[in-house]
């Protein structure tokens, strides 16, 4: 194990980063230029620690690794961190976008540059964070904290609508989490502690599993989101900010998938088994619904948003399918998605950094201007269609056959959505880079300039080579999931076995 | 028993013994020497406020005054809490006392006998010790509100404040009489002994001894004058209002529920939970509409006060720490966000609408950022330190099964966040009003020290918890 405190390292050197940009003074070009520097450099150093991080980790234990803990808040409440190969993808997710997030904000980002960067390094240490916490507490903390950052990302650089989306933003995550944190105390005067671990192990009763899964549920839903209640993204997606609507598509979505992963299917399985046919009900309708509603966008940002819903609603049929292929293919999802709808929204920004509009109407042609940017738009348009070689492919196609495993007409019904999702997407890209061009504004676009092509350029490498060889992220969770699965069985196993004892005792009996 | 063994007996009333006497004195060196000794009454107010709590400290545990006045760490802690509440108040009112007509050396000795009120009404354990303290306390504070005596909002503000006063004040004496009349005692031990199961009579002395006890820490039903005194008195005041006064009122309410009512609590229970579910969601509703920070301020506090009931509610160990946790950082909160009220000037004149607000991110970005996390603070969001204070009272009211408070509880909190992320989205999203004067540095003190405790409250959380937790064990063992 490591001798000195990495995880926390990771998680924290984002906020000396935050220190520093604050101390910065002086005139105004040059603080805007150090904020920016010195935000990059801070996320680039934390990627590569979290890099170490997948060095070190061993992959063939299902154990926690990197595992600090120390006293905090008085006895049951401790400041514990670690990670294992749920936790791992996500966390090196976050790390990876956020030096193109900041990357991509370069020069887009033209007011309050300080406060920006700030904002920013803020959010990823609340991120990564929620993906290394192991102690339900601490986990909420860093879940909710990020809420701040990104109220305030939306509401200071967003859109005309901004206030209205940040409002809604928080107010609708807020009411979800709210309901968690009961359930979270509930679970602590359970078993007596917060620590995930031990929680992970304790066999809660059956009524307070179906309260607290509910409870979890309306958090984690609204995160994830979940149809119903998505509405809230395709509003906070379309008038964030380029790198705000990456990091919320990216990462802030998987936090809801990642907490259904480590909360709700482990510690509450009964309640889970039960309440499966509503997951695999709303993923379907999500699914589809969502994708007809993403067919008839006018705004490139909306599109992309519901088809992240779309999306999503793959990776909860699949965890809630709980076989090996669904969970792992739910995880692979979540880590393509990241880096496909992270790299779509970027592909916006990009345009709408030169013509300041969304509307897909005001574009048309753009491949006569630009064949790099059309290139790079078209590896990501096929990776959201899921085409086999692209990373989309693998965690559609895992989640399928894990979900077929379960339930036939689910599966059935949700490859519709593949089908879909190929009608909205070839048709936006069909729209924005085909035809003619002739709109007069388009005449003068220029193609991705060296600062695009640095973002865009890895993304498009990990989108292919993800495709082609998944191994890496799968290898890196795959003992974990088993872990996983093995105990939720045993856990419905002991029970139902417990209960046919009880069933058979009377018969037994009268016998 | 000699002279020099009872002088020793009375150690434990030491830190009011200094205060009270401290206050004779420097009232006496104010009538000679004129409004002139203003400033050297303040600093001196603000000394003996740190010498009594250095004082309460060392102080040892203990009945005295035939077990009508005791210290325990329940009381220290919360006495500590109103002695920092009272000197930041001193330090925020100097601005307020420096000009010519306002220049009142009055202002810091009613602030000490008050105090010396609260400190007394913390310690009470039977019900004539808890009349003392209180009155003493409500009396100095309807002055204070109408110091400002040429200012009709303020006097007005006063008098409302003095005639509902007095009103609550009859309520409780008429409760503290029926209790006394249906136990035959007016120590709290020992109506704990003769309560018994109860009876009609003691729930209905009961009843009008919380409706007086609701009143002073601005609970509904017993909430309307706080928005109008609020806003009508003068701002550092309002401040003094929201802060020290409610630590003790708080501390009373808790000393008589678990202390003199432990064999009845379903009876107090409903009480709470009603007056907790009421003042939540009243706090949250009224201040979405309003436009006047101090107003809001109210409505604000009129929630807080709710969750912190909803601690009390609960009546376990539990409950008491997460009320006293909730205390000490509400506590911060409200000093903290006052010194931001206090510093909204523009032209030599006050300014209190919450529009005057609009871009302070741009015009003092410290200022804002620090009064966002404050606000993002009262609104309980992690990891701030309300998140801590809603945190513990919540799993109080969990772990005693009141599940429907606990979540009318929280939903009202989503409410109330409301209202706080306006002010920030005001601060933060709108274009700039003209800048408001520079912060005076006692301001900036203020702010700063407040503000940091709340961000990195998260960090040193743990000493605070176990101090609460203990002095929580305290008054349950005692009882």
């Amino acid at each position: 194990m490591a001798s000195w405190p990495i995880l926390s390292v990771t998680t924290f050197l984002p906020l000396a980063g935050v220190l520093f940009i604050m101390a910065l003074n002086g005139d105004d070009q040059a603080v805007k230029r150090n904020a920016r520097w010195v935000a990059l450099w801070t996320t680039l150093i934390t990627f590569a620690i979290s890099l170490m991080l997948w060095w070190r980790f061993d992959p063939s234990s299902p154990e926690f690794q990197f595992v600090e803990k120390r006293p905090w808040l008085g006895g049951a409440i401790n400041y514990h961190m670690g990670v294992d190969g749920i936790s791992l993808p996500f966390v090196i997710l976050t790390t990876a976008l956020m030096p193109l997030c900041i990357i991509a904000s370069f020069d887009v980002i033209e007011k309050r540059v300080k406060e920006y960067m700030i904002a920013f390094l803020a959010l990823e240490t609340l991120m990564v964070g929620t993906f290394s916490a192991l102690d339900l507490v601490l986990f909420y903390l860093f879940f909710e904290g990020g809420l701040i950052p990104m109220f305030l990302i939306i509401g200071v650089w967003g859109g005309p609508r901004r206030v209205y989306a940040s409002f809604k933003f928080f107010l609708y995550t807020l009411l979800g989490s709210v309901l968690m944190l009961l359930a979270i105390m509930a679970m602590y005067w359970d078993a007596g502690t917060t620590d995930i671990p031990t929680l992970l192990r304790h066999a809660f009763p059956r009524g307070l599993q179906t309260w607290a899964w509910l409870a979890f549920f309306a958090s984690f839903a609204v995160k994830m989101p979940m149809w119903p209640v998505h509405t809230w993204l395709p509003d906070a997606h379309v008038e964030a900010p380029t790198a705000g609507s990456v990091v919320l598509a990216a990462i802030l979505l998987k936090m809801g998938g990642y907490g259904f992963l480590r909360f709700s299917l482990p510690m509450f399985p009964f309640a889970s088994h039960d309440f499966a046919p509503l997951i695999f009900t709303l993923s379907v309708v999500a699914i589809i619904y969502t994708s007809l509603v993403a067919l008839v966008q006018e705004d490139m940002k909306k599109l992309i948003a519901y088809s992240s819903v779309a999306h999503m609603g793959f990776v909860t049929m699949g965890i809630f399918a709980v076989t090996t292929q669904g969970i792992a293919g739910g995880i692979f999802q979540m880590v393509s998605h990241g880096i496909v709808s992270g790299a779509l929204f970027l592909c916006v920004g990009v345009v709408y950094d030169r013509m300041h509009t969304r509307e897909i109407a005001a574009y048309g042609g753009l491949v006569n201007r630009m064949p790099l940017y059309a290139a790079a738009f078209m590896v990501f348009t096929l990776a959201n269609v899921g085409l086999p070689g692209t990373s989309g492919f693998v965690g559609e196609f895992l989640t399928l056959i894990g979900t077929f495993r379960m339930n036939t007409w689910v599966a059935t019904f949700a490859t519709t959505g593949v089908i879909l999702s190929a009608g909205y997407a070839l048709w936006l890209y069909r729209k924005v880079i085909f035809g003619a061009l002739e709109k007069p504004a388009l005449a003068v676009m220029t193609d991705l300039d060296r600062r695009e092509i640095i973002v865009l350029a890895p993304l498009v490498i990990l989108t292919l080579l993800f495709g082609f060889y998944p191994k890496p992220v799968l290898d890196l969770s795959a003992v974990s999931v088993t872990a996983l699965i093995e105990n939720y069985n045993t856990a419905l196993g002991a029970a139902k076995a417990a209960a046919n004892a009880a069933t058979d005792a009377p018969a037994l009996a009268a016998r | 028993m000699t002279d020099a063994f009872q002088l020793t007996s009375l150690y434990p009333v030491l830190p009011e013994l200094v205060l009270a006497v401290g206050a004779m004195l420097l009232l006496l060196y104010g009538a000679w020497v004129g409004d002139d000794a203003t400033n050297a009454v303040n600093w001196a107010a603000v000394a003996l406020l740190v010498i009594a709590a250095v004082l309460v400290l060392g102080s040892p545990n203990g009945a005295v005054f035939g077990g009508s006045f005791v210290v325990d760490s329940f009381a220290r802690f919360l006495k500590i809490l109103s002695l920092v509440g009272s000197a930041v108040t001193i330090l925020l009112s100097l601005e307020f006392l420096d000009p010519a007509p306002r220049r009142r050396f009055e202002y810091a000795v009613l602030i000490l006998l008050a105090t010396t009120g609260m400190l007394m009404l913390i310690s009470a354990a039977d019900l004539i010790a808890l009349y003392l303290g209180l009155e003493l306390m409500s009396l100095s504070l309807y002055v204070v509100a109408s110091i400002d005596r040429d200012n009709v909002r303020s006097t007005e503000a006063g008098l409302k404040y003095f005639v509902l006063g007095a009103l609550s004040s009859g309520m409780l004496l008429y409760g503290a009489s029926l209790i006394y009349g249906f136990t035959g005692t007016v120590t709290f031990t020992g109506i704990a002994q003769a309560s018994g199961s109860g009876g009609v009579g003691l729930t209905f002395g009961l009843v009008f001894l919380f409706a007086g006890l609701c009143f002073k820490v601005s609970a509904v039903p017993f909430h309307m004058w706080t928005p109008d005194v609020y806003e009508g008195a003068p701002t550092p005041v309002t401040a003094f209002f929201a802060s020290a006064p409610k630590v003790a009122a708080i501390a009373i309410f808790m000393r008589v529920c678990v202390g003199a009512f432990p064999n009845i609590t379903v009876q107090w229970q409903q009480i709470l939970v009603f007056v907790a579910i009421a003042s939540m969601a009243l706090g949250s509703f009224a201040a979405i509409g309003q436009r006047n920070i101090k107003r809001l301020m109210a409505y604000s506090s009129i929630g807080h006060m709710g969750f912190a009931l909803v601690g009390l509610a609960a009546g376990t160990p539990e409950g008491i720490q997460g009320v006293l946790v909730y205390m000490a950082i509400y506590l911060t909160m409200t000093l903290g966000t006052f010194a931001c009220i206090l510093a909204m000037k523009r032209n030599g004149a006050a300014v209190e609408g919450i529009s005057d607000l609009a871009g302070l991110a741009r015009t003092n970005p410290s200022m804002a950022f620090f009064l966002a996390m404050l606000l993002f603070s009262l609104a309980g969001i992690p990891p701030l330190a309300g998140f801590f204070a809603k945190f513990f009272v919540f799993a109080a009211a969990i772990k005693a099964q009141l599940y429907g408070l606990a979540v009318l509880g929280v939903l009202s909190s989503v409410i109330g966040a409301y209202y706080y992320l306006a002010i920030v989205k005001v601060m933060y999203f709108d274009e700039p009003a003209p800048a408001f004067e520079p912060m005076r540095i006692e301001h900036k003190a203020v702010l700063g020290v407040m503000g940091l405790a709340n961000l990195l409250f998260v960090i040193f959380a743990g000493p605070l918890v176990d101090a609460a937790a203990a002095a929580a064990k305290s008054i349950i063992v005692a009882s």
